[in-house]
């Protein structure tokens, strides 16, 4: 009887090396193990033998089913592990070097020096502020200390409207509602106005690669009890460094303007060649880039403050300027062009 | 204007100052300095004064000549010439052997046959003047060999002030205003003008001179005779010529000399011709011959100097042709006057004539300047010309006077302004040096303003402010940060939106932002079939294509999608921007701000693209304000826009804006093939939309019950009104999963989610829901395409 179990486990070794498949080895399994599987048979032919022999017998039958049972899991686990071996390698390898595919948006670049200025004034307190595009000549000019006739007036070529009112040929043009907003909070409550109003500005002159009808300004002003010259200087610098994202000299010059008293043209160390002397800055090592001063006596009374009581300084920033330094834009037209060849570029930069 | 050192040098004393250093510190401190600096004869050597001591005819040269120079180096040498103006005895100009002319350096130089040692010099050729008609022809008495660089003021470092940066400084318009700046940042005293004493001719006759006409604010003059001279000084031409004007004859030259040293304008008038000075306007137009032989129109507003109620000039632009010097002027009447500075720049503008002394009227000069302008002629022509006699007393009538200006002010309020310490001193100094007169007790300052500054320039105590500052320099200044109290800033709703439109349409939905005009362009609406709307207009641009503002974005972007065709199959752009809707009651502009989008696809149908823009629209509404959008139909009035799917936006019930499809007018012109979606919503409608608060809701622990329902409708509008009006908390998503339109009609398959937050559902009560939403549908004769089950 101990050669039926032998040759049940040598039949079961033979069959269990060609099961390639976890369905043969299921089939394999039931052929040994199942109620008429061949171990299951080698109980039933107990019958015949004494007790003596059924006791071996019965004990050898049990180790070759415990021995098959094993066999059978063992060989799951490997068919099993093998399959997932099988599924990975079946992943092909991907082209990596394919070119992303960058769908996007972009933002105008006004929009993004914009961002870029109002993010550095808002964290030093500044309110952002908002102005129509079409205002007043009080607006623009006479509360600006402007008056009719003055010769600063020829400067500025104005589109004027069938309807008395202009199109904006400064952002100034909101610093006397800007005081007026802010002025009860300045005397009542020790607010400072701390303000700046990017905006768009129109002069009616031909357009050419430097030359646009349209572009922007941000103009910012600053009035408190005591503001100085000192702080003026120390608020360009920083903010212009922030902007350029280094260190930037700057040096002020006497500038002319109507509505600051002093008024500087404020002048950069040149980006491109940091101050040597290169054809960007004919070769003077600097770049004019802002007018700036303290607000003029006659223009803060405009506003209802009392320039006896209070200071303050106001720069006016070229927006389209900044961008086309930065982004080295040659051609101004491109910006109102509508052109996404050229606008599509632009995306976020903060 | 041109700036000469040599002739600031009559006024300060320079030595030993680098002269380049402090013309940049004028640069920073007073007036824009151009960056070219002119080194005037520094490539000029070498040149001497000689005599010719005979002249041969050239054998074979007509132009030619043999010459016989003593050059002041004991024997003559041989030069070859070819100026016309070559005479035996002529003292002139002679570059000798290894002198140097520009790049050029003379050697013995072989001349159809004959060798030249050196060569004989015309004015242009060593740069002192445009003359080259000849060679240089020297009155003087100078030794022969004499460098003539050591008699002439040919050597001098020229400079270029801006004068954009000199509109508000009408005392900077001549030399010793520069040179009295000048002075001040060297630390160096300013010299007085060396005038004449105009009170010796007290006793004379006086001008027949009157001012009729208060534009004149004063007139000053004096008559001369006896001018022997016509041809100025070497030294006063190479001035002249080196600061940009040419030289006519010695009274000319004089009068502009004047000009560029005191800034005063002058003219000067043939006796005969002006016997009755009048200073009026007429009351109506003619025309006028002015001294370059052109004819200009005068108009009532126009200052005019008479003789009688002849005009021989007009005022502080040009003199007339016919009251010129001439060659037999024996007497001559001098002006030197101050007119209205915005009527000179008016009839400038009127004439379309700026001459070099209206530039300066304009700026407001010093009236009391008029006289010691003609002080300093006196002197200049009686040291030029010895013959010359003044013959009439100074006749100088007064119009107008500025006022005295004279400001108060602390040391505190200097401190304050600046936010740096400068101290007393250094503020007396500064002014003082500047011609202000100061009183200083203890830290009180009493400034008075010197009559060159106070015709508009300086009139407050800023503008001292100015004068201690730009000359302590701002390079100098310690700088720090401002002190005061902080407070939140919260940004604008406005402004935040469109912040969060701008992100979300860039980066969700991959539009890009552009920008356009304000206004309508006439050629490129026109040739899209874009009528321009009604609206204000400009009243003088100087485009003709530009004239009547926008009353919508729409429009100016459809022309930028059509220069944009051949960018990409699909794109889409925005722009948030001003448009004008006409006046407001007051009268003013009705201005908005506006956000614009426009979608172009090649390959989507409209449907689709028209979907993807309301899509667009929602996601904002629901993205920035958590609030749904409705629509409402209406109709076309615009020639751009579909007559068909133009629908008025809302939020609540604010209307926004309106989206549609671009008229198949203007879309075929675009592009056939393409089709076009617009909306244009008003931002600051936008930014008043409450922002709906998110409020969180438990997720059910219970089963939820999904049921799809079929309903064969046109629109979906009915369905969501019952579903609406089933008013059910239970129902917690309503979502359209499927449309479909076939013989039958089209349906609209909904699927309701139900779900309960304490218990589990019966299929009783969802049943009830239904059958209560499918009962209010059935009033609409609206039913379900299939049975449902649950």
């Amino acid at each position: 009887m101990a050669d039926k179990t032998f040759e049940v486990r040598e039949s079961f070794a033979k069959a269990l090396a060609e099961v390639s498949a976890l369905t043969d080895l299921d089939k394999l399994r039931v052929e040994y193990l199942g109620k008429k599987g061949l171990v299951t048979d080698l109980m039933k032919d107990m019958k015949s033998l004494s007790i003596e022999e059924k006791k071996t017998f019965g004990q050898a039958v049990n180790v070759l089913k415990d021995e098959i049972t094993e066999a059978i899991a063992a060989k799951q686990e490997e068919l099993k592990q093998r399959e997932i071996e099988l599924e990975n390698s079946r992943m092909p390898e991907f082209d990596i070097t394919m070119p992303a595919d960058l769908a996007r948006g972009s933002y105008h670049p006004i929009t993004l020096v914009q961002r870029q200025c109002e993010e550095i004034f808002k964290s030093m307190g500044f309110t952002v502020e908002d102005y129509s595009e079409v205002v007043t000549d009080y607006e623009c000019f006479e509360s600006l200390n402007i008056p009719k006739n003055h010769p600063a007036r020829d400067m500025q070529d104005t589109y004027y409207l069938d309807n008395g009112q202009l199109l904006k040929t400064q952002t100034s043009a909101a610093q006397n509602a800007i005081y007026k907003k802010y002025k009860d909070q300045l005397v009542n409550e020790g607010k400072a106005i701390k303000a700046i109003f990017p905006g768009r500005c129109f002069r009616n002159e031909a357009t050419d690669a430097c030359h646009e009808n349209t572009f922007f300004q941000m103009e910012g002003v600053m009035v408190d009890r005591n503001i100085s010259i000192s702080n003026l200087i120390f608020f360009m610098k920083t903010m212009l460094s922030e902007v350029f994202r280094k260190d930037i000299k700057v040096r002020l010059r006497p500038g002319f303007f109507p509505f600051v008293e002093p008024g500087f043209e404020l002048d950069i160390s040149c980006l491109i060649c940091g101050g040597e002397g290169c054809p960007s800055c004919k070769h003077s090592g600097w770049l004019e880039l802002c007018p700036c001063g303290m607000i003029h006596p006659e223009v803060l009374s405009a506003g209802g403050i009392d320039p006896e009581e209070y200071i303050g300084f106001a720069f006016g920033l070229g927006l389209t300027r900044l961008a086309m330094m930065k982004y080295g834009v040659k051609d101004i037209r491109d910006l109102n062009s509508g052109s996404l060849k050229c606008l599509d570029q632009f995306t976020d930069d903060k | 204007m041109f700036i000469s050192m040599n002739w600031i040098s009559d006024f300060v004393d320079l030595s030993g100052i680098d002269k380049l250093e402090l013309i940049s510190k004028f640069s920073l401190s007073t007036a824009e300095v151009e960056n070219e600096i002119f080194f005037k004869g520094s490539d000029i050597d070498g040149i001497v004064a000689a005599r010719i001591l005979s002249v041969e005819e050239h054998p074979e040269s007509k132009k030619l000549h043999l010459l016989k120079v003593d050059i002041g180096e004991g024997e003559p040498v041989d030069v070859v010439c070819g100026a016309p103006n070559v005479r035996v005895g002529m003292l002139t100009a002679f570059a000798k052997l290894g002198a140097k002319i520009g790049d050029i350096t003379i050697t013995p130089r072989a001349l159809a046959g004959y060798t030249s040692n050196g060569m004989c010099c015309s004015e242009k050729e060593i740069g002192i003047s445009d003359a080259n008609d000849g060679i240089m022809d020297l009155t003087d008495d100078i030794p022969v060999g004499t460098d003539l660089k050591t008699v002439y003021e040919i050597e001098d470092i020229v400079f270029e002030v801006d004068n954009k940066s000199l509109t508000n400084r009408p005392d900077l318009w001549g030399h010793y205003g520069i040179a009295r700046e000048i002075a001040a940042l060297a630390n160096r005293p300013l010299k007085p003008l060396d005038k004449a004493d105009l009170s010796v001719y007290e006793n004379l006759e006086k001008v027949d001179l009157k001012i009729e006409d208060p534009l004149c604010q004063r007139y000053s003059c004096l008559k001369f005779g006896n001018i022997s001279v016509h041809r100025s000084p070497v030294n006063m031409r190479i001035r002249l010529f080196y600061c940009g004007m040419r030289s006519l004859n010695f009274l000319a030259d004089l009068t502009n000399y004047l000009m560029l040293e005191m800034g005063q304008p002058m003219h000067a008038f043939d006796s005969r011709k002006v016997e009755k000075i009048r200073i009026k306007r007429f009351d109506k137009p003619f025309n006028f011959t002015t001294l370059d032989g052109v004819e200009r129109a005068i108009d009532e507003n126009t200052l005019m100097i008479c003789n009688g109620d002849i005009p021989v000039a007009i005022a502080g632009i040009m003199g007339g042709l016919d009251s010129e010097i001439v060659a037999d002027t024996s007497t001559l009447t001098l002006e030197s006057a101050t007119f209205d500075a915005a009527s000179i720049r008016k009839s400038t503008v009127r004439l379309s004539h700026r001459t070099d002394a209206s530039m300066r009227y304009e700026k407001s000069l010093d009236p009391e300047m008029t006289v010691a302008a003609v002080a300093r002629f006196v002197k200049l022509l009686t040291d030029i010309d010895s013959s010359a006699e003044v013959v009439s007393a100074l006749t100088d009538e007064v119009a107008f006077r500025y006022p005295e200006v004279s400001l108060s002010f602390s040391k505190a309020f200097v401190d304050r302004y600046t936010g740096i310490a400068i101290d007393n001193d250094t503020i007396v100094k500064t002014l003082t040096s500047l011609g202000f007169g100061v009183d200083l007790k203890g830290d009180d300052f009493t400034v008075s303003v010197p009559s060159w500054r106070a015709t508009k320039d300086v009139t407050i105590k800023a503008d001292i402010i100015e004068e201690i500052t730009r000359i302590y320099g701002y390079d100098n200044f310690d700088v720090h940060t401002a002190e005061a109290p902080l407070y939140p800033v919260r940004a604008a709703q406005e402004k935040t939106d469109e912040d969060r439109i701008k992100d979300t349409l860039v980066k969700r939905f991959s539009l890009h932002e552009t920008h356009s005009y304000i206004w309508a362009y006439y050629d490129e609406y026109k040739a899209l079939g874009i009528d321009i709307e009604p609206n204000v207009e400009l009243i003088n641009a100087t485009n003709p294509n530009i004239k009547t503002l926008r009353r919508t974005i729409v429009p100016t972007q459809l022309c930028q999608i059509k220069t944009n065709t051949a960018y990409a199959a699909d794109f889409g752009i925005f722009e948030i921007g001003h448009v004008i809707e006409g006046t407001k009651a007051d009268g003013l502009c009705d201005e908005k701000k506006k956000l614009a989008i426009t979608l172009y696809s090649k390959t989507k149908d409209i449907e689709a693209l028209y979907f993807e823009l309301r899509d667009i629209l929602a996601v904002l509404a629901d993205d920035i304000k958590h609030q749904p959008l409705t629509f409402a139909k209406t109709d076309a009035a615009l020639s751009w826009q579909h007559p068909k799917n133009l629908n008025k936006i809302f939020v609540g019930g604010r209307e926004l804006g309106t989206m549609g499809i671009a008229n198949a007018n203007v879309a075929k012109k675009i592009d056939k093939k393409a089709n076009i979606v617009w909306a244009e919503i008003d931002v600051a409608e936008f930014a008043k939309i409450e922002n709906a608060s998110i409020r969180y809701a438990e997720p059910s622990k219970f089963p939820e019950i999904e049921i799809d329902l079929s309903f064969l409708s046109e629109t979906y509008a009915p369905i969501a009104k019952a579903i609406e009006e089933a008013n059910c908390a239970l129902i917690k998503k309503v979502s359209v999963v499927d449309t479909y339109a076939d013989d039958s009609g089209k349906s609209i398959t909904v699927r309701l989610l139900f779900s309960h937050p304490e218990r589990t559902l019966t299929k009783e009560e969802v049943l009830a829901i239904v059958n209560g939403i499918l009962d209010r549908l059935a009033k609409d004769n609206i039913k379900l395409k299939y049975e449902f089950t649950l």
